[in-house]
């Protein structure tokens, strides 16, 4: 509730933004990659993938979560419906 | 018996290792445990002050690691708490006298004659404090609630789960439950989720941490500080006693509901 809250008053809680930097903040320490390197596998990853098959590049979701103090990359990445030729 | 070893670290400098050490050790000591709590931060030296024992020391931990003196003559015993004693830093000397395996030999030797051995370390994650965590069997990470504590919190916590000296626990020191209310500090829960470690305590801030180090008095010897009942919570739990952690809720003084009133506003 707090946070549609703030959303509409426009203030955001300083804790909350502390929150959110750290948890960026974390992710790069503990796995040594920062955002630039991150892009860049990302651009390789969906190279190789459509290699193989059509993708919706506009669709695609690649990020990187923590799991208790494992860190896990999501990919979610659509692919396109197989046109008949 | 065979002591219990444990080493106090937190990465970041100025966060509460010593304050913590000193306090979870006569809280210990009052809890009729006998203690010898060391410290490890070599040329910057500051268990003794903080426990008022300052004017008692003869030898140092050096003196011991470089054969100039029995352990035994290091151990200052503190009057005041039965069961406590201290091994002081060597405040002149190179840091690069002391190794891991020292540390370890050191404790070896009188491991079976206390109940508890604490090792203050120092900030980093350099030498000494690969010295300081060389022989314990359990580290307690201790940070505050701010990014930088935390972000260094973190790193340590990786590099002690890499030396293979278990899961870390946590103490979140010097949290300000009134900033938390306000949306001003990182609650407790926040720290926790981040770091995914277990918690072992959180201490409040308490202007009471300062004046009883002033006179050299742990706080935990207060009967009224907040602090003091956070670090004998503490003491407790590394019993094995199941103290549920302190209510976060403090209760509110008239003096700071005026203060919020006035300071409403503003980061």
């Amino acid at each position: 509730m707090s946070d549609w809250f703030s959303k509409l008053t426009g203030k955001t809680k300083s804790a909350s933004e502390a929150k959110e930097r750290l948890k960026f903040i974390l992710i790069h320490d503990r796995t040594d990659i920062n955002a630039t390197a991150l892009d860049e596998m990302k651009d390789e990853i969906l190279q190789v993938i459509s290699k193989h098959v059509t993708i919706d590049r506009s669709n695609v979701k690649i990020t990187m979560v923590h799991d208790g103090r494992e860190q896990r990359l999501i990919a979610d990445i659509p692919i396109k419906k197989c046109v008949k030729r | 018996m065979a002591a219990k070893i444990i080493t106090i670290t937190s990465g970041k400098g100025g966060v509460g290792k010593t304050t913590a050490t000193a306090n979870i050790s006569v809280a210990l000591a009052q809890l009729g445990q006998k203690v010898v709590c060391i410290d490890s931060d070599i040329g910057l030296r500051n268990l003794d002050v903080v426990l008022g024992l300052e004017n008692r020391i003869v030898y140092d931990l050096i003196d011991v690691i470089e054969g100039r003196c029995r352990i035994r003559q290091a151990m200052i015993k503190d009057k005041r708490y039965e069961g406590m004693y201290l091994i002081p830093a060597a405040q002149t000397r190179n840091k690069n006298a002391i190794s891991p395996s020292d540390m370890i030999q050191m404790c070896n030797e009188i491991r079976e004659e206390t109940d508890w051995i604490l090792i203050d370390s120092p900030a980093g994650i350099e030498r000494g404090f690969k010295n300081a965590i060389a022989p314990a069997e359990e580290v307690l990470v201790i940070t505050n609630p701010d990014v930088s504590a935390v972000r260094d919190a973190d790193r340590i916590i990786g590099i002690i789960e890499s030396e293979e000296k278990g899961p870390s626990k946590l103490i979140i020191n010097r949290l300000n439950p009134e900033m938390v209310k306000r949306g001003k500090m990182l609650d407790a829960e926040d720290v926790l989720e981040l770091l995914a470690v277990k918690l072992i305590g959180i201490v409040p801030e308490d202007e009471r941490v300062l004046t009883s180090t002033n006179i050299g008095k742990p706080v935990v010897t207060h009967e009224k500080s907040t602090a003091g009942r956070a670090f004998r919570n503490i003491a407790r739990r590394m019993m094995g006693d199941d103290i549920p952690l302190i209510d976060l809720e403090f209760k509110e003084g008239i003096f700071h509901r005026l203060s919020r009133i006035f300071n409403e506003g503003g980061e």
